[in-house]
This record gives structure tokens, sequence and C-alpha cells, in this order.
């Protein structure tokens, strides 16, 4: 019986618009707003954006208003102290390739072949290095450049890639002190858990970035730009260990009891039963703490670092490029757009996967 | 060595350790802070909060200027914090609302509508966004050729509204009042133990209490109001500048646009969890009961939508209300913004980071408290909630 009504019952794609979109008057005028509105401004960006924009690299004010949409031309101008900030001219070749790295480091970890931990620590530790040699040269012939003149694009990586390298490893250690079964050591860890998740973000860059320096010892104060990567590293590991730890949580207990009678040790139990099953339980949300952590990357313009945002806003904060700052903003927020947007769906495709 | 291998002993050893080192990285921090400090001439104490600050906050909602105290500079700072989180939360819950509503209509073109939004300003930073915002509001036209709009100004210098000839003093007495009164009716007409009066006599009461709200606001009106001037001014363009009405300013406005956009984005997704969350049992039984689609919708859907939306959304707030301190690329001087800039005119580093972190602390943990305790309030009496 069931088998032949669902044999009848087959909807056609017609009947299914009607069903979403026309279903009564009321719906169909709602429908027809909605259109009109995505339609309204999917228009006006396409006319901003291409009709009636100006792509030649030599127009300025007066050209591009008279045309009356987008200054592509500011970006054609512009497009190398958005992506390099201060880097040399001619050695910017290297932080393209840096940045290739770094994309290639990130596509690498997701697929399931590397989602062990020996593996995945050596691919993000292989491109932190070779994105660090290539950067900052003065071996194999590659001249020196500081840290100082890193900008634009191949900052905002570096800062994520290194956030994620030291933030992981910390993450899972406050996770299993945060878990430990001796009251004191999962109580403090809890109190400087909750301490740094009850702080905004910018004012441990801040405290980490100007303050630090005056609260230790000389040698270990170090160059400014690691430091606020600790800070974000920081942040990054308190957020994910309680993320960790809520996957440790989803773990049954009679997994750590199976272990504990065959008689393996803690870092048996630990990294062959609990954290493996945790990882899992926990993957949707550490993918998403990933993607907020790349965007929070961009805070650390306000400690005075030239990483994306920040050189855009350079590029247009010369006299004769004021007017194109709707474009530059564009420019950049479809650079973030790409990365994010990519890594969510990614997370999305993942918690499906797992779903079924 | 052998002690170590007594179980007990160990646990006591380890967790003495762990606290020790904790304990010393401390303590050095402060030490090497106090000598770098007395090296400049300056101790570790508190004093300094009653010295005068020397220079000016660009917004404040309480009256402040270069000669006041550290300490009232900070109460100004943690004021325009709540400020700019209250209008920033009502904001973003606003278009939450709306965003979360569409993405669960059964009407699939505002379903797409709000999952474009989403899509867009949940991926873009907010930072980002707040910066483009601000530049946008900051290549508005001149206050010479502003742009005017239902009898407000629209300029780069802010938008100047309409407003009310009256003392301050009063008008912060005005939207007291009007707060008080608006609290007053809904728990009037929600709380459980006005339930038993009788339906005549609870008429009764709300019409008394809106007759003396009004009373006593036009009286707060009449008395604030300089004799002889009209009570509200509109803003007028006099010379290069414009006079009367008021101000709004571009940092202010822009910040509260920009939370309530991106926040709007994620309490939407909140919304619709929360709806989703909602088992289809419940609303097929109302269905079955007979109930219209608004019954169904306001009786069922909603009620229990919210009881499993309120947890998360409690995160939300603290989160945004985080979000706030980068009203310092804006020059919004909050909480955040006061702190640094006490920090580079004084150099009493380690007090305001004390400070910094004890403020935050009790912002999040009273904004915890008083969600729980609406989590509380509503959640469903006498059974486990069911979804």
């Amino acid at each position: 019986m069931t088998t032949l009504i669902s044999a009848q019952y087959k909807p056609t794609v017609w009947m299914k618009v009607q069903k979403n979109y026309f279903k009564n008057w009321r719906s169909a005028l709602l429908s027809m707003m909605c259109f009109a509105v995505l339609g309204g401004i999917v228009w006006s960006i396409v006319d901003w954006g291409i009709l009636n924009a100006t792509f030649s690299s030599t127009a300025r004010h007066t050209e591009c208003y008279a045309n009356g949409g987008a200054c592509w031309s500011i970006i054609a101008n512009r497009w190398r102290v958005i992506l390099f900030g201060l880097y040399p001219y001619d050695e910017q070749w290297r932080s393209i390739t840096a940045c290739f790295i770094v994309v290639a480091t990130i596509a690498f970890s997701c697929f399931p072949v590397f989602w062990t931990v020996r593996r995945l620590s050596l691919i993000w530790l292989v491109g932190a290095a070779s994105f660090f040699v290539i950067m900052k040269g003065g071996v194999f012939g590659l001249s020196l450049v500081s840290e100082e003149q890193w900008g634009g694009l191949a900052l905002t990586l570096f800062i994520f890639v290194g956030t994620v390298l030291i933030g992981m490893p910390l993450a899972i250690m406050l996770a299993l002190l945060r878990n430990s079964k001796l009251p004191v050591i999962s109580k403090v860890t809890g109190v400087i858990i909750d301490t740094v998740r009850s702080l905004p973000l910018i004012s441990i860059l801040f405290t980490f970035a100007l303050v630090l320096p005056f609260m230790l010892p000389d040698m270990l104060v170090g160059e400014k730009l690691y430091r606020v990567i600790a800070a974000s590293a920081l942040f990054f590991a308190a957020y994910q260990a309680e993320i960790i730890r809520g996957g440790m949580q989803g773990v049954p207990k009679g997994q750590e009891e199976a272990a504990q009678a065959l008689g393996l040790g803690y870092y048996q139990r630990i990294t062959r039963i609990i954290l493996p099953q945790a990882f899992k339980n926990a993957l949707p949300a550490m993918i998403n703490q990933f993607v907020t952590t790349f965007m929070e990357t961009s805070l650390v313009t306000i400690v005075g670092f030239f990483e994306l945002l920040a050189s855009a806003n350079a590029a247009y904060g010369t006299g004769e490029w004021n007017f194109a700052f709707v474009e530059v903003y564009f420019f950049v927020a479809a650079i973030y757009f790409a990365f994010v947007f990519a890594l969510s769906r990614y997370g999305a495709f993942l918690e499906r996967r797992m779903a079924n | 060595m052998i002690m170590l291998r007594n179980q007990h002993t160990r646990k006591v050893v380890l967790q003495a350790v762990y606290v020790l080192v904790l304990l010393a990285i401390l303590i050095t921090g402060v030490f090497s802070a106090q000598a770098n400090m007395a090296a400049q001439g300056l101790e570790l104490s508190f004093s300094f909060l009653w010295k005068a600050t020397g220079w000016d906050m660009t917004f404040s909602l309480l009256p402040t200027s270069s000669s006041d105290p550290y300490w009232w500079y900070l109460v100004s700072g943690v004021v325009n914090t709540l400020f700019l989180g209250i209008i920033g939360l009502a904001g973003a819950t606003l278009v939450g609302g709306v965003v979360g509503f569409a993405r669960i209509s059964s009407n699939h073109g505002a379903r797409l509508l709000g999952t474009v939004y989403v899509e867009l300003f949940r991926n873009i930073p907010v930072i980002v966004q707040i910066f483009f915002w601000y530049a946008l509001a900051n290549h508005l036209p001149s206050p010479r050729r502003a742009i005017e709009f239902g009898g407000a100004l629209i300029s780069n210098r802010g938008i100047y509204m309409p407003g009310m000839n009256v003392e301050g003093l009063y008008i912060a007495l005005f939207y007291f009042v009007l707060c008080a009164y608006f609290i007053g009716l809904i728990w009037f007409v929600s709380a459980r133990r006005f339930r038993r009066v009788d339906p005549a006599k609870r008429r009764k009461v709300v019409w008394g209490l809106s007759i003396c709200a009004l009373a006593i606001e036009t009286m707060l009106l009449y008395i604030g109001k300089p004799v002889g001037e009209v009570l509200i001014t509109y803003p007028e363009l006099k010379g290069l500048n414009v006079q009367g009405g008021y101000r709004i300013q571009t940092e202010v406005y822009t910040l509260a646009f920009a939370i309530a956009i991106y926040g709007g984005a994620y309490i939407g997704e909140i919304v619709r969890g929360g709806f989703n969350a909602v088992g289809r049992g419940q609303h097929e039984a109302a269905r079955a009961l007979g109930l219209s689609t608004w019954q169904e919708f306001s009786r069922i859907r909603l009620p229990l939508a919210l009881r499993a939306m309120l947890p998360i959304l409690t995160n939300q707030y603290v989160w945004l209300v985080k979000a706030t301190t980068l009203g310092i690329v804006a020059g919004f001087s909050d909480f955040f913004m006061v702190i640094a800039s006490s920090i580079t005119h004084s150099g009493q580093t380690l007090e305001f980071i004390g400070i910094l972190m004890g403020g935050f602390l009790v912002i999040n943990f009273t904004i915890s408290s008083v969600m729980n305790k609406i989590n509380k309030a509503v959640a469903l009496k006498g059974h486990q909630l069911r979804m």
C-alpha cells in the first residue's frame, strides 16, 4: 500500500515551485517582493561593478566620476599594496608563493587521508616552515626580508597559520588539564580558560603587544609579531579547548573503562581511544572556530600590523584615491569571503557527511 | 622517588607543581613590571585613579572634561560600552528576528533572501564591515549639502535629528520614566501574581498607570523647557554648520548599525535553530486540534522555540558586547579605549589591565545572570522541557 502511494505521488518541478513560491496570493506577493529585492541588489551591483565601471589603470577620479560606476583602476594600481603591504617590490613573487603554500596546507588538511596526528602535524609544520623560509629568506640565496616588512594577505595567512600551529596543541593540553581528575588542576585550568574567554580578543592582543614587554624579563620579550601570534593562539586555544572538552564528554564512559580494563596507560587511553572519538564529535564546531579565527586575524590591524585590512586602508588613504573606498573594501571583503565561505561550506559538508 | 610511586602522594605533588609553576609565572610578571615601573618613577598603587586625566573623550554620555579624574573616565567608558551594547543588541535582535523568520518561512523566496543575508554578513569579518560603514559615513556630503530626510539632516558630521528643547537632567528623567512605565506595564500584564486579579480591575490599573506616566512626562517636559521657546527644534543650516536639533555622532550610529547588521546574521541563525528544534509532533498536534496558522505559531511554536533559543542567545549577547570593543577603530570611547588611552597617558599598566579584566568579567557575568534569570522564569514549570 505504501509503495503504491509513494509511486503515485511524485511532485513535478512545477508543483514544487507552486508549493514553495505561489501557494496563495500572499505567498506569491512575498515571492515577487523578495525576488524584486534580490534582483534589484544584483542588478545594482552589476551595473555599478561591471557595466558602468572604469577598468583602465590610468583612469583617475575625473574619468571614473564621468562613468558613474566603480573605479577598478584603484585595484589595478594598488593591488600590490593590498596583497603584499611593504614587502620589497622585486621579491613579491615570494609573497605569492608563500600564500599558495598556506592555501595548499589548508587544502591538504581537508582530506581525510591526512587525518592522523602525525600526518597533520607534519603537513602544518612543513607548510609553516617553508612559508617562513620563503618569506624571511636569508638562506638559499634569498635576500633577507625582516618581519616588519611583511604585510597584506601573506601576513594575515602567517598569523592564521601561527595561531593554529601553536593554538591547537595548547587547546588539547588545556582540554586535558580541564578534564583532569585532579581537582586543583582542573579548577585552576577552568579559571584560566574562563578568564580568557570572557575577555575581548582585542584586549588580549593589546596586552600582549604593548603591555607584556613591560612584564617579561628582557630576554623573553621577542618580536612583537610573535607576541601577537601567541596572544591570538591563547585566545583560540581557550575556545577550542572547550569545544574539544565538549567532544570528550560525548565519548561514552564505557570506552574509557574498557581501555582501562585492557590495561592501557593514560597516554595510550588519551591518544588512541578518547581523543580520536572526541575530535570526531567536535569536528564541525572545531572548523567553525578555525573560520572565526581566520576572520579575527583582521583585529591585529588595531595593534599596528600591516595585514590585509590595514593595507587596504592604506591603499585608499592617500588623497588621490580617497573617493574609491568602496572598491577597496569590496576587493578585501571578497578575499576574506572566499576563504571563510570555502572553509565554512567544507564544515557544513563534513557535518552532513557525519550525520549519515 | 619511591614516594612518587604512591598514587596519593603523586597526585598531591602534581597539583602542587602545577599551581606553583603558574604562580611563579605570575609573580615574575608582577615583579618585573614593578621593576620597570619603578625605573619610570611609577609605583604600583591605585591612587592615580583620583588624578586628573588631562585628555578628552571623543564621545561620552556622561559629562566629562580633561580635569576629571581617571575613575570618572572609567565609569563613563563603561556607560558608553553599555549604551552601545544595548543599542547594538536591540538592533541585532530585531534584525535577527526578521532574518530568522525569513529563513524558516514556508515561502522559499524569503528563505533565499534570508540565506543570502546570513552568508554575506557572517562571512566577512566584522571589523571590515565597521571600517566600511565608517568610511561610508565619513564620505557623506558635508553639512552644507546635507541630505534632508523627514526633518533630519544627514551629513558627514553625523545625523542631526529633531530634538526636544529640554535640559539634560530632565530629558534623562523623561527617558527613565518612559522605560519604567513600559517595564512596569509588561511586568503587570505578564507576571503570574497578577493573573488572578479581575480583568476589569486590571484594565483600570493599566489605564491608571498610563495616565500617571503621561502626566509625569508632560510635567517633566514643561519644567525642563526654557521659558518662551518651542518644545521641538529642527536642525537648520546656519552658515557652515547645523544649528538646533540633536546630533548623533558618526561613530556612534556606524557602530550600532554595524553591530546590528553583523549580529543580526548570527541571531537569525539562532532563531532558525530554535524553530527547527520544535518537534514536528507539536506542529502536527496543533494542526490536528484545529488551531489556525497564527494560533499554532503564537501559542505553540514561538513559546517552545524561544525557550530553545535563550541559552544560545545568552552566549551570543556576551559575544556581541565584547565585539563593541572594536569601536576603537572608529574612535568610539568605550571602556576598552579609555583603558588603552589611560595606559599610554599614565603608564599604570598593571592596574589598568586588572581593571579591564575585572570590568569585563562583571559585564559578562551580569549579562549571563540576567539571561539565566529570564531563562528560569520562562522555563516550563513542573515538568521537563520536551523537545
